[in-house]
Order: C-alpha cells, then sequence, then structure tokens
C-alpha cells in the first residue's frame, strides 16, 4: 500500500517543478507547456484523495475522479484557444520569445 | 376648570412676535414702512393684551390657591429619568417680569417707528426686535432652567444683531462681537451651574429642584464652605454677570451703544440686562442657602454700583453715560439680592425699565432734535427749544437720583434699607451705595444741565432743532407716568401706603424679608433715618451738580486740570479695556495664530490631508513598477501572488511545523 | 518494501525526471517530448492507484490530443532553440528562487498534514466506468453541460482564431 501522503509529496513537487519553468523559460509554448503540467500535478491529487476516502454511497468517494475528467476537458478546451493565440502573436511579433511581447510597456 | 384661555395657551405670548419677526423678516424687504409697522405693532400689543389678559387670570384663578400655574406643553429633551420640556409657568414673579417686557417693549417698538422712520433696513430692524421680545418672553415664562437657558442665548443673539444694526460700521459690528464674545464667557459659567444642578438634583425644573431642596432640608452653607450649593449659585452668578454686565464682564455694555437708541433702551436697559437678575431672584432657594454666594453677590454688585458711577461722572457721550448708570443700577439689584431682599431687587428692577428706558427714549429724542450729535459738549440751552423731551427727561432724572414720591425713591430706598438692617456686616456696603446714590444724583443731573441749560454750544445756523413726532413722544409721557407712579405700588407702611408689591410677591420669595425687626418703634425711625439721609445725599448731588455746570460752567474745567490723572484714568474707564485687551485678548489671539493656526491647523491638518494624497502619489509610484508590460515579470508575480495566498492559509499548520523545528535549533 | 512501493517510486522518480527535463532542454520539441513523459507516467500512478478511466482519459485526451497539439504547433512555428533574454530584473533574479519556495511550501504542507490523510484504496468493483457515468449523469450533470458548452465555444474561438485576414 502506497501511503497518500506520498502521492500528495509528489503532487507538491510536480506543481513546483512547473511553477519554476512557468518563470524560467522564455518561449511561449514552452510556458504553456508548464501550465499543463501543474494542471497534471493537482489531477494526480484529486486522484489521490479520491483514493483515500472511505467507501461512502452516492459515490462520494469517486467525486475526485469526476473532477478530474471536468480539469482534462477544460485544459483541452483552453489549449485549444490557447495555441491558437499563440500562433497569431508569433506570427504579429516574429518571435517566440515572451519578452517581445511587451506592447504595454511605455 | 374654569375659564382661562390664555393660560392654557401660554405658548401665544412668545409666539406672536415671532409671528411678527417672520413675517417682517422674510417678507418686509420690498414692503412700505406703513405695512412692517402693523405687523411689528400688532404682533407686540397682541402680545402685551394677552399677557395682560394671562395675569388677570392667573390673579383671579391660579394666586388664590397659592399656587402656580404650570403647563407642559411638548417634550423636547426627553433621556432616560431626564426631562426638560417646553413648559411654562406664571406665578407672582413671573407677572411682573412678563408685564414689563410686553409693556415697555410694546412702547419701544411705538417709538421706534419714529425713530428709525428714515433708516434703511427698517423691516430688518423690527424683525430682530420681535425676535428679541420672543426670546425674553421664553425666558421670562420657562418653569426650567433648560428652555430658560433658550432664551437666554436667544437674547444675546438679538443683542448681537441689534448691536451690530449698522453693520457696515466697523465700530459697531466690533460692539456686537464684543457684546455676544463676553456674554458666551458668562454663559459658559451659566451652563457648568446647570451641570452640576442637574447632576446633584437630577432634574433642571424649577418646581422640582426647589421642592427637593425644601422638602429634603438641604443644608444651609456657611461663608467661606465651598460646598455644592455655593459652587452651582456662583456659576450661575456668573453668567448673570455675562448678561447683565457686572464687574469684571460690564465691558460689552457702554460699547452696545453703538446700536440704535431704542435698542439701548429695550435691551440694555429694560429688558435682556435685567435677565441676570430674574435668574438669580428665581434661584433665591438655591442662593439663600449659601451664605457665600449671597455675599459674593451683594459684594459684586456695589462695587460695579460704584465703579461705574465714578466712570460716568465724566463721561461726554449721553449714551455712554447712559449705560454706566445702567450698570450702576444694575449693581444696586444684585445688591439687594445679595442681602437676601430679592424682592426689593425685583422692584427696582421695574421701577428701574421705567426710567431708564425713558431716559434712553428722550436721549434718543434729544440726539434726533439736534440732528445726530451725541457729544454733550455740543449740547445745551436746548430746554425752551424741545419742551417735552425736556419735562419727561426731567421727571425720569428726579426719579433716577431718588426724589420722592417718584419711583426709584422708594425702591433704592427699600435696598439700602435692607443692607443696613440685615445682620452680619454688611455696613460697609450700605455706605458704598449711599455714595453711589450721590454720584448718581450727581452725573444724572450733570447730564440734563449740560444738555439743557446754558448757552448752546452747537451751531445753531446749521442744526435746526426740531421736536420730535407724537410717535416718540407718546411712549415717553407713558412712561414718565410710570416713573411718577411705579414706586407707589410698593410704598411701604411708612408713608401711609401699603407695600402691595411685596405682599403681592411673598408667596415667591417669602415674608422673611419684610419683618424682621423686632422692636416696630425702633424699626420706624430706622426707616425714617436713613430715608431722610438718602433724600439729602440726592439733594446734595444736584445742588453740586448745579453749581458746577449751571453756576459756573468754568469750574469743571479747572477742576478737571488739577486733577489730571484721577480724571483721565476715569475718563479711560479705569483703562479696563485695554488691561483687557493686552492680558486677554492679545495672548488668545497669539496662541491663535502661533499655535492653532500655524501648528495644528497648517501641519498637523492639512499636513495629514496632504500627507495622506502624498501617500497614495508615492504608493502610486512605487507600485506602478508591477505594471512593466514584461510577461516574464507578470509570471513571476502571479506565482508571487499564490505564494502568498497558499502561505497565508498554511501558516497555523507551518507555525507547528516551525516550531519543533525552532526547539530543535535552541537545544 | 511492497511491489506497489517500488512501481509507484520508479514512476514518481521517472515524472520527476521527465519535469526536470521539460525545466532544462532549450528547445521547445524536447520539452513536450519530456511532457509526454511526465503524462505517462501519471497515467501509471492512476493506474496504480486503481482509477482506470481516468488513466485512460490521461493517455487519449492528454496524450494524443493536446500534446499532438502542442508539436504541431512547435512545428508549425518552427520554434528553435530558446533565445536567451533577461529583460526584467525581478524575473531573473526573483523568479527561481520564489517558485522553489513555492515548491518548498507545498512540499512541507504536504508532508506535515499529508499523514493525516487516510488510505483506503479502491476495491476493483467500485473504480468502474460504470460509477462513474452514474456520477457524471446525475450528481454532475450541469457541469458536464457547461464543459460541453465549454468545448463548442473553444472550438468557435479556435475557428476566429484561424481565419486569414480579410485583405480589404
Amino acid at each position: 500500500m502506497v501511503p497518500t501522503q506520498y502521492y500528495l509529496i509528489l503532487s507538491a513537487i510536480l506543481f513546483g517543478l512547473g511553477a519554476v519553468a512557468f518563470v524560467v523559460k522564455r518561449n511561449i509554448i514552452t510556458i504553456f507547456m508548464s501550465i499543463e503540467l501543474m494542471l497534471n500535478a493537482v489531477n494526480l491529487a484529486f486522484v489521490a484523495f479520491s483514493q483515500s476516502m472511505p467507501d461512502l454511497p452516492h459515490g462520494h468517494k469517486l467525486d475526485g475522479q469526476v473532477f478530474v475528467l471536468f480539469v482534462i476537458v477544460v485544459a483541452a478546451a483552453e489549449a485549444a484557444v490557447g495555441l491558437g493565440i499563440i500562433i497569431l502573436t508569433a506570427r504579429n511579433r516574429r518571435s517566440l520569445n515572451i519578452e517581445r511581447v511587451d506592447l504595454l510597456k511605455l | 376648570m374654569p375659564n382661562q384661555p390664555i393660560l392654557d395657551h401660554l405658548w401665544i405670548i412668545p409666539l406672536l412676535p415671532l409671528l411678527g419677526a417672520a413675517v417682517n423678516g422674510f417678507f418686509g424687504l420690498k414692503w412700505p414702512n406703513k405695512i412692517v409697522n402693523t405687523v411689528a405693532l400688532s404682533s407686540t400689543g397682541l402680545s402685551f393684551a394677552c399677557a395682560l389678559e394671562a395675569v388677570r387670570e392667573f390673579v383671579t384663578y391660579v394666586a388664590p390657591s397659592g399656587q402656580i400655574f404650570r403647563k407642559e406643553f411638548f417634550d423636547w429633551i426627553v433621556a432616560g429619568n431626564f426631562r426638560a420640556g417646553f413648559d411654562l409657568q406664571m406665578d407672582q414673579l413671573t407677572v411682573v417680569m412678563v408685564l414689563v417686557v410686553t409693556g415697555v417693549g410694546f412702547l419701544i417698538h411705538i417709538y421706534s417707528t419714529g425713530y428709525m422712520a428714515h433708516e434703511g433696513g427698517y423691516y430688518r430692524f423690527f424683525a430682530y426686535l420681535n425676535l428679541f421680545m420672543f426670546f425674553m418672553l421664553i425666558l421670562v415664562l420657562a418653569a426650567n432652567y433648560v428652555l430658560l437657558f433658550v432664551g437666554w442665548e436667544g437674547v444675546g443673539l438679538a443683542s448681537y444683531l441689534l448691536i451690530g444694526f449698522y453693520f457696515l460700521r466697523k465700530s459697531a459690528s466690533d460692539a456686537g462681537k464684543k457684546a455676544f464674545i463676553v456674554n458666551r464667557i458668562g454663559d459658559f459659567g451659566f451652563m457648568l451651574g446647570m451641570f452640576l444642578l442637574f447632576r446633584t438634583f437630577h432634574t433642571l425644573d424649577f418646581h422640582d429642584l426647589f421642592d427637593q431642596i425644601t422638602k429634603q432640608n438641604w443644608p444651609h452653607e456657611a461663608w467661606g464652605a465651598f460646598g455644592m450649593m455655593t459652587i452651582a449659585c456662583l456659576l450661575l452668578f456668573m453668567g448673570a454677570c455675562g448678561k447683565s454686565a457686572q464687574l469684571p464682564l460690564y465691558v460689552w455694555l457702554p460699547d452696545a451703544m453703538e446700536g440704535p437708541t431704542p435698542v439701548s433702551a429695550l435691551i440694555h436697559a429694560a429688558t435682556m440686562v435685567t435677565a441676570g437678575v430674574y435668574v438669580v431672584a428665581r434661584s433665591h432657594i438655591l442662593f439663600e442657602h449659601s451664605e457665600t454666594a449671597l455675599v459674593v453677590v451683594g459684594t459684586i454688585g456695589c462695587a460695579t454700583a460704584f465703579f461705574a458711577a465714578t466712570i460716568g461722572l465724566v463721561q461726554t457721550d449721553i449714551k455712554k453715560v447712559l449705560a454706566y448708570s445702567t450698570v450702576s443700577q444694575l449693581g444696586y439689584m444684585f445688591l439687594a439680592c445679595g442681602v437676601g431682599a430679592f424682592g426689593a431687587g425685583i422692584f427696582h428692577l421695574m421701577t428701574h425699565a421705567f426710567f431708564k428706558a425713558l431716559l434712553f427714549l428722550a436721549a434718543g429724542s434729544v440726539i434726533h432734535a439736534i440732528g445726530g450729535e451725541q457729544d454733550m459738549r455740543h449740547m445745551g440751552g436746548l430746554r425752551k427749544k424741545i419742551k417735552y423731551t425736556f419735562g419727561t427727561m426731567f421727571i425720569a432724572t428726579l426719579a433716577i437720583a431718588g426724589i420722592p414720591p417718584l419711583a426709584a425713591f422708594f425702591s433704592k430706598d427699600s435696598i439700602l434699607l435692607q443692607a443696613f438692617r440685615r445682620e452680619g456686616g454688611w455696613h460697609p456696603l450700605y455706605f458704598i451705595g449711599l455714595l453711589t446714590a450721590l454720584l448718581t444724583a450727581f452725573y444724572m443731573f450733570r447730564l440734563v444741565f449740560l444738555t439743557f441749560w446754558g448757552q448752546p454750544r452747537y451751531d445753531e445756523h446749521h442744526v435746526h432743532v426740531h421736536e420730535s413726532p407724537w410717535s416718540m413722544l407718546g411712549p415717553l409721557v407713558v412712561l414718565a407716568v410710570l416713573s411718577v407712579i411705579g414706586g407707589w405700588a410698593a410704598a411701604p407702611a411708612l408713608w401711609g401706603g401699603k407695600d402691595y408689591f411685596s405682599e403681592f410677591l411673598a408667596p415667591v420669595f417669602g415674608s422673611g424679608e419684610a419683618a424682621a425687626a423686632v422692636d416696630e418703634a425702633a424699626a420706624h425711625n430706622l426707616e425714617w433715618t436713613l430715608a431722610v439721609v438718602a433724600v439729602v445725599t440726592a439733594l446734595i448731588g444736584i445742588f453740586v451738580a448745579y453749581w458746577l455746570y449751571v453756576r459756573q460752567p468754568k469750574k469743571p474745567e479747572d477742576l478737571a486740570r488739577s486733577m489730571q490723572p484721577a480724571y483721565k484714568t476715569l475718563l479711560n474707564k479705569y483703562y479696563v479695556d485695554e488691561l483687557y485687551a493686552a492680558a486677554i485678548v492679545r495672548p488668545l489671539v497669539w496662541l491663535s495664530e502661533n499655535i492653532l493656526w500655524k501648528v495644528v491647523d497648517v501641519e498637523a491638518i492639512d499636513g495629514t490631508v496632504n500627507g495622506i494624497a502624498h501617500g497614495a502619489t508615492a504608493i502610486g509610484d512605487t507600485v506602478r513598477h508591477t505594471q512593466s508590460g514584461n510577461t516574464r515579470s507578470y509570471a513571476v508575480w502571479v506565482v508571487v501572488g499564490a505564494l502568498a495566498i497558499i502561505f497565508i492559509i498554511f501558516w497555523p499548520a507551518l507555525h507547528a511545523f516551525v516550531a519543533p523545528a525552532q526547539a530543535a535549533v535552541t537545544k | 518494501m511492497s511491489p506497489e512501493l517500488i512501481v509507484f517510486f520508479l514512476l514518481a522518480a521517472l515524472s520527476v525526471i521527465g519535469a526536470l527535463s521539460l525545466i532544462l532542454q532549450k528547445h521547445p520539441i524536447h520539452s513536450a517530448l519530456s511532457l509526454i513523459v511526465v503524462m505517462v507516467s501519471l497515467a501509471g500512478l492512476y493506474l496504480l492507484m486503481g482509477a482506470e478511466f481516468v488513466a485512460a482519459v490521461q493517455i487519449i485526451v492528454y496524450g494524443g490530443a493536446i500534446m499532438v497539439l502542442f508539436v504541431f504547433v512547435i512545428m508549425l512555428l518552427n520554434a528553435g532553440k530558446e533565445e536567451h533574454t533577461d529583460f526584467s530584473k525581478l524575473a531573473k533574479f526573483g523568479g527561481l528562487p520564489l517558485a522553489l519556495a513555492l515548491t518548498g511550501l507545498l512540499a512541507a504542507a504536504m508532508i506535515h498534514n499529508g499523514a493525516s490523510v487516510s488510505n483506503n484504496a479502491t476495491p476493483d468493483a467500485l473504480a468502474s466506468t460504470t460509477k462513474i457515468s452514474m456520477l457524471l449523469f446525475s450528481t454532475f450533470v450541469y457541469p458536464f453541460e457547461l464543459t460541453s458548452f465549454l468545448i463548442l465555444v473553444a472550438i468557435m474561438g479556435a475557428l476566429v482564431l484561424a481565419q486569414r485576414e480579410k485583405k480589404a
């Protein structure tokens, strides 16, 4: 039996690594991928908690997994739209460096 | 319930002048004088008629049962157990006051229609005058200290408005401010006195308060003891000093002569300044329980009487002489209260109202006759030219000097008699009072001789002396008649009369002051002696004035030159105004300018407000760096935000987590 | 050391290595492939926990659709090596420490509190697709419908974004 705590620690580490990538990398697509990594870490936590719940009637034990499904759906939709925006931005700024997207700078 | 319509609606007496003030004040700007007159005179006249009717009802229905009439009209302040309502009462003292206020007030209104006929702001004058009547009537009809204080403050306001009536003249507006501010100092004491009374007795209603004192046998505080009663009385007296111009708060009254003469007559002779005496008389039960307070009242009254009389000796402005005379006569009234002769004090109040109002109105008539001149050195020889004015003024001067059988003889004599008779070393006050009577006679006749006798000292070609119209002379005549017969209401048994006045007021003041003498015959002898002394003193004063101002007109100047320092001191009013300016006003102004303005206002308050603005700007300047336009830094801020929130959420858990680590480190 | 624990540590190590690789690689395509590794290892972990349906969905949707999309975009945009720019001082000096602090904080919280989370492994019978679908269409029917709406919106958005600019 793997204690649930180990899954949670792993989830935390993955989330943190995703955050590190989020601030360190400069390529827009890589940053987007780090967001996906963070979402995955959260999914892991959801499933870990779901399997740690005692067996209840009305299916509350499986709520976590249903949530994971929703997270995946949202991530998919978000990826579709986000990548479309990235394509347009990249064409516009002729660069994939996030620091070149600075039209708001005074 | 007997038919007493006015008593049941006692509020109509003050309400009528208020309506007159409102109508004149709001609508009178475009009206011709006639309409303003009608409104003002009818409101005051009706008020007087209602007052008469109320008095009749009171005397017929209420007085025989020995009670006072008191009615609560509506609740004004109700807080817990404390209630201060709009309650009006009528007892014998109120009868005297309300008749004096409405009667003399009505006469002065009539006079003003003539005097102010050619002045600008006619409607405003009558609006203010009616407003004053309203507040004064509230003051005398009130059944508790709080409502009285409303009237008290209100007459102060009306006085300010009327003194500064010619507000375009700086001296007039300054005088108005001075009056209000000095009054305020007194009011401060009055309020403290009220608070103290409330704290002790938990009520400020006259009836309840006085009942509590008599029923609970409140202890009498001896001379030198500063118990609650003494302090409360002294505080109330402080207010009375401000309102009735006693030492040291009298300085506003001479300056108040900047206002029109009818104002001086009504407010600063007959009514407002007597409010202080009224309050002391109304609170006589409190004062009778405190020996110290009575001594203070009597001494200050006597000192003021003498002090003001000395100043009046050398003044050259006719109205200023009358102003100092008023201060002096008010001192007499307080002297009466101080020796416990409250009835005599109120009696003198009544007679003083008659002859002092007459004096002021007649002086106004003189001023009107010679075209606005107020300096007596530029008058003279007027007695043949303005006969009626001269006649009435002469009667009033005889009255104030204390010549029998005119009014003030009886009142002043009564005061001096009580002062002499009271046990406990009041004799010095009697002698000072007598000396003051001498001075009074002297300077009043000096005024008359300078104005009406001798060679004309004005330019006869340019000044056309004319008698005043009957709207002005009529009230003069009425007041003159009252000055003659007014005293007979209290002629003591000695002279074949009956002391109706004291009897009338006995339910209020008790008859203790009337007959304290054990030996009737000795008492009669004493009265005769003192009366004769008083009359002789007055005659001496008149004779000296006659000699100096009619027989030897050059003599006064020589005397003044030979006694130069004394003369200058008196002429400059003992430099009291200058003293106050240097000792009180200048430091206050310095304090206000340098500390309250430059430090508190500019630096603290402005500094705080401006500082907040600067702070907002500074914060904005700092925070704007987060909006750099660089997306990577935005990403970092997101992480910072997430870190902060998670930190806050996990803080309790982390604290427990860190503690063992800390313990491990310290070991 | 039960077999489950060994498998767990293997998969965990694999996912962490994949995440680290995502950070350290210079070319975005390599980062994308690392992410795929992470996802597959996570799917393995789901299986270990007895969540078969979620594991399957993870592989199919995440691995098979989203990551493919990412790879397509990278190829479409001809993304090359990252150019190294440092226009933001905050990001340069503060980014890494702060993110590491976040990691540490979360890990510390999990270590401290996680021990109290109980461990009730799912018997096979329970974590079935039937049960999940029953939940999905009863308790969670509203979110389900809303997500379908969300997908519709995403499609429309993608269509709009992909339009060619109209030459006026």
